[in-house]
C-alpha cells in the first residue's frame, strides 16, 4: 500500500480491461441461454449457465488483477 | 402465513442467535481498540481491514433481504425473471473494479467517508454534491426499510408478536451500532455468513431429497415459469445492467469498500465475492422449491414469505429456527451498515455543511444520533405504511439512486466532466425516471418502451440513465466548446 497516486502506473496493461466483455457477452443476450435443456442433476440449463458465467466472471476479474499488477508488483 | 401460536423451539434458537450477535457487536466496541468519537474509527472501522474481514463486510452490505427474501420470492411468484440478479452481480463487480478501487485511492488521500464528499471535493460544487446527498439518503431509507421488512416475515413465521419482536431486534440493533459503530457490523456479518452458509448448503442437499430430487422437485414447477418469456427479454437485461451500474453508487456499499485498508483488498474481493453470488443463485432456486413443496402465497406478505415458509415446513423445528435466524441477521447487518452511510451522509454533507465549523468530534456525535433516527424511522415506516409501500419505495430507489452515476462514476474516470453537466444530467434523469415511475402506478419498476410496432418491457432505470447520460454529455460538450470560443476570444483580442 502507497499514497503515491499511481497515475501511470494505473494504466499498466490497460487492454487487459478489454477480458470483461467476455462475461458480459456470455449474459446480455438471454435467448442464448433461455432454455431448460441439457439439465444437469435436474436443474434447468437457464439456471446452472447464469450460476456458470458467474464463476467466470470472478476468474476473468482475478485474470485482469494478475496482468494488471498486484500488491507486490504495484507499489502505487 | 401467520400461525397463531408461537412456535417455541424456533423462537427459542432465534432468540440464543439475537443474544450471540448483541455479545459479539457490544465486543466489537472493544476489538482492535481505537478512539470511537472519531468518524473514521465509528463509521469506516478504522479503514483497516484486510481482505477476509473486508470479503465478510462488503457481503454484508451487497447481500441483504433483497437477495435472501426478495429474488427467492420473485423466483417462487413470477419463475425465471428472478434469476436477473445473477447478471445483474456479475455486472456489479466488473463496474466495481473499474471504478472502486480509484475511488478509495481518492478517499483515502482526500479522508472522504461519502460519495458526497467526492463530489463536493472533486467538482466544488454545493449545488452537485447536495443532489447526491439528498438522492443517496432518500434512496437508503426505503432499503432499510426493506430490511425491516425482512425481519417482519421471518418473525410472523415463527407466530412471535411483530411490533414487540421488531422493536427489540432493532433497540439491540441500535446501542451496538451507536457504540461499535461499523466494527460491530463487520462482527456480526461474520457470525452471520456462518448461519447462512450452514443453512443454505444444507438446503440445497436436505430440500430435493425431501422433495425427492431435483429432477422431480423441478418437474412440478409449471413449465412457464422455468424459462423467461420472449417478451422479458428486455426487462431481464436491462434490470440486471440497471442494478449492476446501480449497487455501488448505494453510500453503503462504498462504506463497506472505504473500511478496507488498501485499493487491491477491494479489487481482490471483486474476485471472491461472486462467491457469495453463486450462494445467491442457490437461494433462488429454493424459491422454485417452494413451488414444489405445495408452498402458497401468504395471506399478508404475499410471495415474500415463500423461503422462510418452506425452511419452517421441511426442516425441524430447531434447524428452521437456525434458518430464519440467519435470515433475520442477514438483514441487520446491511440495516446497520444502511444507517451509518445515511446518518454519515447527513453529518457530514448537510450538517457540517450548514455549519462549517462542526468539530469532527461534534460531527461523530450528529452521525451517531443519526443513525437511531434512520432505524428507528424505518422501523415505524414498515409498521405504519402498507407493506407494499416498502416494496415500491425501494424499487423507485433504484431508479433515483442510479441517476448519480454521471457526478460519482464519470467523475471519477473523466476529470473534465463540468459540475454543471452532471447536474443537468441528474436533473433529467430524476424527473423522467420519476415521470415514468409514477406513469407505471409507482408499482413496477418496469414500463413498456417501442418504435412504431415493437414494444417491450425495460427496467425504468436505465431509459432514465440513458436521458441523463445524454444530458450530461451534451452540456458537457456546449461547455467546453463555448470555453474554447472564449479561449480564441482571448488570443484574438
Amino acid at each position: 500500500m502507497g499514497q503515491v497516486e499511481g497515475e501511470a502506473r494505473s494504466q499498466r496493461r490497460r487492454w487487459a480491461l478489454w477480458l470483461f466483455v467476455l462475461p458480459v457477452a456470455a449474459i446480455v443476450y438471454p435467448p442464448l441461454y433461455d432454455r431448460v435443456h441439457p439439465t444437469v442433476g435436474g436443474v434447468p440449463f437457464f439456471v446452472w449457465y447464469q450460476l456458470c458465467v458467474v464463476v467466470f466472471g470472478g476468474i476473468v476479474t482475478g485474470v485482469v488483477y494478475l496482468l494488471r499488477g498486484t500488491e507486490r508488483t504495484v507499489t502505487g | 402465513m401467520i400461525l397463531a401460536a408461537i412456535q417455541t423451539t424456533q423462537a427459542i434458537v432465534i432468540a440464543g442467535a439475537f443474544a450471540v450477535i448483541t455479545a459479539v457487536g457490544l465486543y466489537a466496541g472493544r476489538w482492535r481498540k481505537a478512539d470511537l468519537h472519531d468518524l473514521d474509527e465509528w463509521a469506516l472501522g478504522g479503514r483497516q481491514f484486510g481482505g477476509v474481514l473486508t470479503w465478510f463486510l462488503q457481503g454484508g452490505s451487497v447481500y441483504t433481504t433483497y437477495s435472501f427474501v426478495a429474488v427467492p420470492a420473485l423466483v417462487f411468484g413470477a419463475g425465471a425473471i428472478g434469476f436477473f440478479a445473477l447478471p445483474y452481480l456479475v455486472i456489479t463487480y466488473l463496474v466495481a473494479f473499474l471504478v472502486v478501487p480509484r475511488l478509495w485511492q481518492l478517499a483515502h488521500a482526500s479522508g472522504y467517508v461519502t460519495p458526497a464528499d467526492f463530489v463536493r471535493d472533486r467538482f466544488k460544487s454545493r449545488s452537485l454534491a447536495a443532489a447526491v446527498t439528498l438522492t443517496g439518503i432518500v434512496a437508503t431509507m426505503p432499503y432499510v426499510a426493506l430490511q425491516v421488512y425482512g425481519i417482519e416475515i421471518c418473525m410472523a413465521q415463527i407466530g412471535l408478536p411483530v411490533q414487540a419482536s421488531l422493536w427489540t431486534a432493532f433497540a439491540l440493533l441500535a446501542i451496538i451500532t451507536y457504540l461499535a459503530g461499523l466494527r460491530s457490523a463487520t462482527l456480526i456479518a461474520v457470525v452471520k455468513d456462518v448461519l447462512i452458509w450452514v443453512t443454505v448448503v444444507v438446503a440445497v442437499i436436505y430440500v430435493p431429497l425431501h422433495l425427492g430430487g431435483y429432477g422431480h422437485a423441478f418437474s412440478k414447477v409449471p413449465a412457464s415459469k422455468l424459462v423467461l418469456p420472449g417478451k422479458l427479454d428486455g426487462d431481464y437485461v436491462t434490470l440486471a445492467v440497471g442494478s449492476g451500474l446501480a449497487l455501488f453508487l448505494y453510500p453503503h456499499t462504498l462504506t463497506g469498500a472505504l473500511a478496507s485498508k488498501s485499493r487491491f483488498v477491494v479489487q481482490r474481493n471483486c474476485i471472491f465475492l461472486p462467491v457469495y453470488t453463486v450462494m445467491l443463485g442457490l437461494l433462488a432456486i429454493l424459491g422454485y422449491m417452494a413451488i414444489a413443496a405445495g408452498i402458497h402465497p401468504s395471506a399478508h406478505y404475499g410471495n415474500n414469505a415463500a423461503v422462510p415458509a418452506l425452511l419452517d415446513k421441511v426442516f425441524p423445528p430447531w434447524f428452521a429456527g437456525v434458518g430464519l435466524a440467519s435470515i433475520a441477521i442477514g438483514a441487520l447487518v446491511p440495516a446497520a451498515m444502511m444507517a451509518i452511510a445515511a446518518a454519515n451522509l447527513f453529518a457530514r454533507n448537510v450538517w457540517r455543511e450548514l455549519r462549517p465549523n462542526t468539530s469532527p468530534r461534534r460531527q461523530t456525535q450528529v452521525s451517531k444520533l443519526a443513525s437511531l433516527v434512520v432505524k428507528f424511522g424505518a422501523v415505524g415506516f414498515v409498521l405504519a405504511a402498507p407493506t407494499t409501500y416498502v416494496v415500491n419505495f425501494q424499487l423507485a430507489a433504484g431508479v433515483w439512486i442510479l441517476q448519480t452515476l454521471p457526478a460519482v462514476f464519470v467523475g471519477v474516470l473523466w476529470r473534465k466532466l463540468p459540475a454543471r453537466a452532471a447536474l443537468a444530467g441528474w436533473t433529467v434523469g430524476i424527473g423522467y425516471g420519476t415521470y415514468l415511475l409514477v406513469h407505471a402506478g409507482f408499482d413496477s419498476s418496469s414500463a413498456s418502451f417501442g418504435i412504431g410496432s415493437h414494444h417491450t418491457e425495460l427496467f425504468i432505470g436505465v431509459p432514465a440513465l440513458v436521458a441523463n447520460l445524454l444530458v450530461t454529455g451534451g452540456v458537457a460538450l456546449v461547455l467546453r466548446l463555448r470555453g474554447k470560443e472564449t479561449l480564441q476570444a482571448l488570443a484574438t483580442s
